[in-house]
């Protein structure tokens, strides 16, 4: 293990989680039609960490990879912004399942060396939370889940885990992949220089085709639909009349 | 068919999720096999057999297992799977357990290592291979059909009821434990908090936000909840101004909650937070502004100081315990 890391960052391209959506009429999927898009927050949280990393001495490079259409070139910006130093789009039409992000990265942690991969929990439109421990496993590195605090020394990664009980501590060996949860730290506020800087930064290209691998879906949803969400919203004046709607009309409270 | 749970436990009791997702797995309509993978397990085995509607209990005891790390329980589980289908005596078609911190550990692992696609916080088992899960903070529902040849799926526990345990026991089996991990270390585990009633499993739950102002209001809403018997949960705001520990931080990317009672006190009614909430029998809403998102979701609405309605509360309750 040489003494400066090398840390890949994947990051997606979501809509704004503070926008609300809407889906189609006709159940075919969410309507993201002039909906607002952001890099995922917990990819943020992880290229900021990062970059901690490298501003601290232990990573040596920090390089963003994210995976889709033409418009992930904003999301690279951003963290070029925040301070990565390189930036990577695999290109593809296709909106990849977790199984295939996993590939791909994969292949792309193999073929630029990196040590580390650090990545938001999960993504805020799919939900699903798959990805990072996917690809530790098919790379058979250990993994770090919901990251609340990484400390680094000697090529062993001391993380705190936020786990349903409260925290857990572990160590993982490099290389390994880390997943970071909501209080690994606040991202910073980029720079309007950065921001700039970012925007004539080159971008390396390759086409998610082009990588040999295997990327049909697995899974085909079949609707989408709006939860039904049918309250009563009864309004009570004060608490006595609250507590005896809960114990007459509900027998919650004794 | 047979489904293959993976259990939760801590050596001696079957976690409570776990039952839950024994229910969720008997959803599919064919044997359940039961898999307890730890060192020193065999009181969480037998606790195993007898749960209502499990089959068999796998049991693989050995020390890699002792921290319940996800690596050497991965590896376990997609060797098991690999061997079966192989040897064609016993093939797993789907395999199941609770989308919590420890389920959404393990399971994308195994789904890497086996290569399969995975579904993950089903809310609701249409068929076999048909699965309604939430996403977008629960804004929406996809209803996803799985095309694998084994289900791997993780189910959200809160939305299952627990199956019972008091069952005639069924046969448990022997498997070797995996080769140690080594590469990952457990340096310090969570410790719960026993004083309280689980979040995830409590029937009432008192939560708080912005709204409550303080950390004094946050003691008033401890001690309404101790006489409710009710479990304290909060809003991510609150979780970052220090009022209350991270692991009880209640929405998309905390815990998922579905009490028959919730009430929030002083919380606005983020998407985030609504996610975790959505499931709960009746909610009762405490705030400030009439016009909150939390109103719109809650069955009774009381339009006050969240602070002023907890100390009448506190009041109104006395003196009295659960």
């Amino acid at each position: 293990m040489t003494d400066e890391i090398t840390i890949l960052v994947p990051v997606k391209r979501v809509a704004d989680p503070n926008v609300p959506i809407g889906v189609f009429p006709d159940g075919t999927g969410v309507d993201l039609t002039n909906v607002r898009m952001a890099m995922n927050p917990f990819d943020e949280i992880a290229v900021e960490e990062a970059v901690r990393l490298r501003e601290g001495g232990t990573a040596g490079q920090v390089i963003a990879v994210s995976i889709g259409g033409p418009k992930c070139v904003d999301t690279l910006r951003s963290a070029l912004a925040i301070g990565a130093d390189r930036a990577i789009h695999i290109t593809t039409d296709d909106d990849l399942e977790p199984l295939a992000v996993a590939s791909v990265l994969t292949v792309l942690t193999n073929e630029l060396a990196a040590d580390l991969v650090l990545m938001g929990k999960q993504a805020v439109d799919g939900d699903n939370g798959q990805t990072g421990a996917m690809l530790a496993a098919k790379l058979g590195w250990p993994q770090a889940t919901f990251a609340s605090n990484i400390e680094a020394s000697d090529g062993i990664l001391t993380v705190t885990r936020e786990v349903d009980q409260g925290l857990e501590i572990i160590q993982v060996d490099l290389p390994c992949v880390v997943t970071a949860d909501l209080r690994l730290n606040t991202p910073r506020f980029a720079a309007i220089s950065a921001i700039l800087k970012a925007k004539k930064a080159p971008i390396e290209t390759r086409a998610a085709g082009d990588l040999g691998l295997q990327l049909s879906p697995r899974l085909r949803t079949i609707s989408v639909a709006e939860p039904s969400q049918d309250r009563a919203n009864i309004n009570v004046a004060n608490v006595d009349e609250l507590l005896d709607s809960l114990r007459q009309d509900q027998g919650l409270l004794k | 068919m047979t489904v293959l749970v993976i259990a939760e436990h801590d050596n001696v009791d079957v976690a409570d999720s776990t039952l839950r997702a024994i229910t969720a797995a008997g959803a599919f309509g064919g044997d359940v096999t039961v898999l307890i993978a730890g060192h020193d397990c065999g009181n969480a085995a037998n606790a195993a057999a007898r749960i209502s509607g499990v089959n068999k209990v796998l049991c693989a005891d050995g020390p890699s297992l002792g921290s319940f790390l996800a690596e050497p329980l991965a590896e376990l589980v997609a060797a098991m799977v690999a061997d079966h289908l192989q040897s064609r005596t016993e093939t797993f078609e789907a395999i199941v357990c609770a989308a919590n911190t420890s389920g959404k550990n393990l399971l994308p692992r195994i789904a890497g290592l086996m290569d399969i696609a995975m579904v993950s916080d089903v809310i609701a088992i249409k068929s076999a291979d048909t699965f309604v899960r939430p996403i977008y903070a629960g804004n929406a529902e996809a209803t996803v059909e799985c095309m694998e040849p084994i289900k791997l799926v993780s189910v959200r526990p809160t939305v299952f009821d627990p199956a019972p345990g008091d069952s005639n026991p069924a046969d448990i089996e022997s498997i070797d434990a995996p080769p140690y991990w080594n590469q990952t270390r457990l340096v310090q585990a969570a410790e719960q908090d026993t004083g309280r009633p689980d979040l995830s499993s409590a029937k009432i739950v008192l939560s708080g936000g912005r709204g409550m102002q303080s950390a004094e209001n946050f003691v008033i809403l401890d001690r309404v909840a101790a006489k409710l018997g009710a479990a304290v949960g909060g809003t991510r705001a609150a979780v970052d101004a220090g009022f209350l520990p991270n692991e009880v931080q209640v929405g998309q990317t905390g815990k998922v909650v579905a009490p028959d009672l919730y009430m929030a006190f002083g919380i606005s009614g983020a998407i985030q937070h609504l996610a975790g909430i959505k499931d709960s029998k009746v909610i009762v809403a405490i705030n400030t502004d009439e016009a909150a998102p939390i109103m719109a979701a809650a069955d009774y609405c009381l339009v006050a100081d969240a602070a002023e309605v907890l100390t009448e509360l506190d009041a109104a309750l006395g003196d009295k315990n659960p």
